[in-house]
């Protein structure tokens, strides 16, 4: 199926030398999104999906991994339409997916300001926010649900600002133009996420949701080319177990933590679809991942994870470093003439408020100049002074106060009197397990759901976009696409002879169990972090904010060379049948290297710029990003061959019929 | 807990306000104690009131117990392991609630053995209540655990009231400084409305 | 700094556990209090030994996941969660205690890590507003005064880490359930299953082993999101109602 030489064509018609680590496969023709006016698709959709009989449903087992807004929202409804739910999460309670980290509030086309909104001009501002490298009909159906998110959210109680008429209150966001993001202070996504959280309580307390919490799921079971089932291991035992479903669903959550160090949990990891992807689910666009500019520096080594401030910040704070490259004078003492307040600069009619991935890319390039601040100059300043002499320090505080809160506790320095440092950091991954228009991978019965998938932020995010797709993807489109695959394929997997003695699934097991066994086994000198932290500073130095071929290509010969090395030098303490949270690490490590490599691979064979994405190669004279549509208007699904082993490029084209691309300017 | 700590407690604040008039002398009080066995007369039968009295507040203390015992059975078994190093937040009062409450238990036995079946006071004459005070506070043993069951009593009463407020469903975040308030204006008038007379013993003020 | 760890190691559940003394040196007055803890594993690994085990995730002081006794307060001297403590609240040369959540209802599962799924438990006696998805009606249909909402949100704020009942010298659950029970009995949407909520989790939380209240005010003085002592005497109030009222 795949043609080696195929994928010259893109290479050289982007004026760049061909990369030969992959092989070009067949096009993905067919991602079932229904034709017609993009209005009416979601309905046609949900006409034309077969239905399983309600009374069918509960014979039916759907497997749930993860507990976050998409899958909470997913495992919860599936259980209310009736289905046996089995729903895993490695943390401790459903309740603490990294969905509740996020602060800034979620969007939705409800136009309650009558400011201009409305649901096209949401899927609008969302296609053109991914810079034109999502799908369509996907974006229209995200935009179109997103009204009915809020109403479900507000009936479940969950806290929404509201005004003194007692109505929602919604703010203006991400320089977007309406007020449309729905918000809980700072803690929308807690707040969501309780509300899932507790729909989901409710179905496990009647009974219709198993969950596993502290159990990881370690591979997926395809069995006769469906997906049957996982291998999971219970955290506490050590207990490796099989799981059985009519169809699976992973709402795992995004990879940002290949870099190390980024604004994800601790514990939130790629394995899931990572593993899904060994078994043959595309991953698609994997080099699509956020920077986002407003961080709190690193302090130093020990550094574990950043922390990321609402983007909010930037709406009154001015931005500036040293005109002078290594001046290490406190700021107060760096008059005015000497400050460089670069954003407002460069992009006069934008100024602080450019987008996320500009305003990162600005402020690496400040510090690569020599002229970041703090400490390893690697930050830039964040200014109120400005704003708390034009507001006053009360309205400032009224406004930030828990931001700058929560800065000084983690950094001991008052941004009232000193200003704030910040750092862009790795946020959100838009690439993703590739789905169709129902959500299903290219394994049949295995869905990704939420950040998971790649499907609807194309290159790039939209502030507040997270939350909507999260919970759109699990409250309302799975739950009604997967009906379509369970009444087409209504043999449930024990009536198919799937069991715990079925070679596939021996196969599975014994994989999981040698490869735990031989981290175990290694007894090298290198803690399981190192190896990770080392592993991070590749991604972050050649496949962060600003990618070349160069850099590329080195990463691609050192991230083999450290896998090698893991292989030979890694130590992981105790035994497999325990709580053993290093091996927990060192087995997730052995899949960031492989996705790490995947990342790579997409972002040198794609020698554009669009969105997140930056190739230097790649840009406008005035160093903006410069896309290039003939060559590159595609989503890249990439099929995995083996370790090491040239991996195939389907790629899905893109195709523009309501929303017509244009290259992006902020100047 | 609450309602029948809540019931002793009214009991005290007129047992106290009775207490006090021993400074109007021998007379007066002991008109006073007689009183109380006419109360409800001639419905009530002499001294029912008083008995019905009695049976109420040995109702309300043992079931302040039993419900005390039973509250702390539940939390020491919520609770098996000890911290190596346990850093306490809660106030003097609220920590010695449990140990308070066993201490004022036995001082009413005491206190019922010495001043009302006169079985341990020295020098005591039925029906002569202000005398039989006197004689108790004379001996200064007597005086000094009387001072500081009140102590202790005052302490409870701090925690309890406000506590009680809070099970009851009273209290509020508005609310709370006032049930705050409250509580510490009821502890400090009852220990020193009832410390105020054994004092008055042995200072020599009332004799 | 150079710093004196005296750590909680208890190997399973069921093991008999005890205070083990670790010296840790280089510390960094920027580090948060689990990078400390970090650098001490990385140094246990190399030298052969089980680390020690904790839980913990976001590191942002949101998901509710870590959960230790330091010098006897939980999350430690400032009011925070463990993850955003930072060890410039301790001094060069200092002897910290670390230990686990103590209660019944939260066993210890290995080192510092307990098992919090009783709190789970209690969520799913009724701690939900019974609203299928799609069967919400439009959002502006039903206001809800600021006063309330702000009320509700004040209590949704809860992370569920379990603070209250480490501090607790009765084991309650009180404040964390008082903390759900006040959130959704104020809005108009948790009006219908109002009486049977409280009723229901109260007797899930009962159930579960938890101590009863005896309002020594540990618990909202422990709670790194500040939910305030009198959410308790809300639901009571809450409890009373219902209980007159009959289910």
């Amino acid at each position: 199926m795949s043609d080696s030489n195929g994928h010259k064509e893109a290479m050289d018609s982007a004026g760049f030398p061909p990369y030969t680590d992959y092989a070009l496969g067949a096009p993905v023709t067919d991602a079932k999104a229904p034709d017609g006016p993009i209005a009416e698709r979601w309905d046609r959709r949900r006409f034309e999906a077969k239905l399983v009989n309600p009374a069918n449903r509960r014979k039916h087992t759907v497997i749930v991994v993860g507990t976050g807004l998409a899958g909470g929202a997913a495992g919860a409804t599936l259980a209310e339409q009736g289905y046996h739910v089995v729903q895993f999460c490695y943390q401790d309670s459903p309740r603490r997916a990294h969905s509740i980290a996020a602060q800034g509030g979620i969007n939705a086309a409800k136009n309650y300001r009558n400011d201009g909104d409305s649901i096209h001009r949401l899927f609008y501002d969302t296609v053109k926010g991914g810079d034109f490298r999502a799908r369509e009909s996907n974006v229209h159906r995200l935009a179109q649900v997103s009204v009915e998110i809020i109403d479900q959210c507000v009936a479940q109680g969950v806290p929404f600002a509201r005004e003194y008429g007692g109505l929602l209150d919604t703010r203006s966001f991400g320089g977007v133009q309406v007020s449309r993001t729905f918000y809980a202070r700072g803690q929308t996504g807690q707040q969501l996420l309780l509300g899932a959280y507790q729909a989901l309580s409710r179905q496990i307390g009647a009974g219709n949701v198993e969950l596993h919490p502290r159990t990881e799921m370690l591979d997926l079971l395809v069995v006769a080319g469906r997906a049957r089932g996982i291998v999971a291991r219970d955290l506490v035992t050590g207990r490796i177990d099989t799981y059985f479903a009519d169809a699976v669903v992973l709402a795992s959550g995004g990879y940002g933590n290949v870099f190390y160090l980024s604004t994800n949990a601790m514990n939130s990891n790629a394995t899931a679809v990572w593993r899904a992807h060994r078994r043959g689910a595309y991953f698609a666009n994997p080099c699509f991942t956020q920077i986002h500019p407003t961080c709190i520096p690193r302090t130093g080594d020990h550094q574990s994870k950043l922390t990321l401030m609402s983007e909010s910040l930037r709406n009154d704070g001015r931005i500036w470093v040293p005109k002078a490259k290594g001046d290490t004078r406190p700021a107060a003492e760096i008059p005015e003439d000497e400050r460089d307040y670069y954003l407002e600069r460069i992009y006069p009619a934008f100024g602080n408020l450019v987008p996320r991935d500009i305003a990162s890319r600005a402020a690496k390039n400040v510090c690569d100049e020599g002229r970041g601040v703090g400490p390893g100059g690697q930050g830039v300043y964040l200014d109120f002074a400005d704003a708390i002499a034009r507001m006053g320090r009360a309205a400032v505080e009224e406004k930030y106060g828990n931001l700058f809160d929560m800065y000084e506790r983690i950094t001991a320095e008052n941004p009232y009197e000193v200003p704030m440092r910040i750092y862009p950091a790795v946020h959100y991954t838009m690439g993703g397990l590739w789905v169709d228009y129902d959500l299903q991978t290219t394994v049949p019965g295995l869905f990704a759901i939420g950040e998971a998938n790649f499907s609807d932020h194309g290159a790039n995010r939209l502030g507040a976009s997270a939350l909507m797709q999260g919970l759109a993807d699990g409250y309302f489109v799975l739950p009604s696409t997967i009906n379509d695959y369970l009444a087409r394929n209504p043999h449930r997997a024990d009536e198919e002879g799937v069991n715990a003695e079925h070679p596939a699934v021996q196969e599975a097991v014994a994989d999981t169990e040698d490869r735990l066994n031989l981290l175990l086994a290694v007894d090298g000198d290198r803690t399981p972090d190192s190896f990770h932290r080392e592993l991070g500073e590749i991604m972050w130095e050649y496949c962060g904010m600003a990618r070349t071929d160069a850099g590329l290509r080195k990463a691609l010969e050192l991230i083999p060379r450290l896998r090698e090395e893991f292989w030979r030098r890694i130590k992981v303490p105790g035994t497999g049948e325990e709580f053993n949270q290093s091996l927990e690490k060192a087995n997730r490590i052995v899949d960031y290297f492989e996705l790490a490599e995947l990342m790579c691979l997409d972002a040198l064979h794609r020698a554009e710029s669009c969105g997140g994405h930056f190739r230097e190669e790649s840009q406008t004279p005035d160093g903006e990003a410069a896309r290039q549509d003939e060559a590159f208007s595609y989503a890249a699904a990439w099929e995995f061959t083996g370790t090491g082993a040239a991996p195939v490029l389907h790629k899905e084209d893109l195709v523009f019929e309501y929303v017509h691309p244009t290259q992006r300017s902020y100047a | 807990m609450a309602v029948t700590g809540l019931a002793m407690l009214a009991y005290l604040v007129a047992h106290m306000l009775g207490n006090l008039k021993i400074f109007f002398g021998s007379g007066d009080f002991n008109g006073y104690a007689h009183w109380l066995r006419t109360i409800g007369e001639p419905v009530l039968h002499h001294e029912w009131f008083l008995w019905l009295a009695r049976v109420g507040l040995v109702v309300a203390v043992v079931l302040h117990a039993v419900a005390a015992y039973q509250l702390s059975r539940r939390d020491i078994a919520a609770r098996p392991a000890k911290y190596e190093r346990k850093r306490r937040r809660a106030s003097y009062a609220t920590r010695t609630m449990r140990w308070g409450g066993i201490i004022l238990g036995l001082f009413i036995v005491w206190h019922l053995l010495d001043l009302t079946t006169l079985t341990v006071n020295p020098r005591a004459e039925a029906g002569h209540p202000y005398e039989n005070v006197v004689a108790s506070f004379r001996t200064w043993y007597s005086g000094a655990l009387y001072i500081v069951a009140m102590l202790a009593l005052g302490l409870h009463i701090r925690h309890g009231f406000w506590s009680a407020a809070q099970t009851l469903g009273a209290g509020s975040a508005r609310r709370d400084r006032l049930f705050k308030a409250l509580a510490n204006g009821l502890a400090l008038l009852l220990t020193c409305g009832f410390i105020a007379v054994p004092v008055a013993v042995m200072t020599g003020a009332v004799s | 700094m150079k710093l004196t760890l005296r750590v909680w190691r208890q190997r399973t559940p069921e093991a008999e556990g005890a205070m083990a003394t670790y010296e840790v040196d280089g510390i960094s007055a920027d580090m948060s209090f689990l990078e400390m803890l970090d650098t001490l594993n990385e140094e246990l690994i190399l030298a052969g030994d089980d680390p020690v085990a904790f839980d913990h995730d976001c590191r942002e002081g949101i998901c509710g996941a870590c959960s230790l006794v330091i010098n006897g307060e939980a999350h430690g001297p400032e009011r925070t969660t463990t993850c955003q403590l930072h060890m410039r609240s301790f001094r060069d040369g200092d002897t910290i205690d670390i230990e686990p959540w103590r209660a019944a209802a939260f066993p210890v599962v290995r080192d510092l890590v307990v098992d919090r799924s009783a709190f789970d438990r209690v969520i799913q006696a009724g701690g939900y507003v019974s609203v299928p998805t799609g069967a919400a009606p439009e959002a502006h249909a039903t206001p809800v005064p600021k006063a309330d909402a702000d009320f509700a949100f004040e209590h949704a704020e809860c992370i569920g880490c379990g603070a209250c009942v480490a501090a607790c010298p009765n084991g309650s659950a009180m404040l964390f359930t008082s903390a759900k029970v006040n959130h959704l009995n104020v809005l108009p949407q948790g009006a219908p299953e109002r009486e049977s909520r409280v009723l229901d989790m109260v007797e899930a939380m009962d159930a579960e082993g938890f101590g009863g209240c005896t309002n020594t005010g540990e618990c909202a003085v422990a709670c790194p999101k500040g939910i305030p002592l009198p959410s308790i005497a809300a639901m009571n109030r809450e409890y009373l109602r219902a209980t007159m009222r009959g289910r």
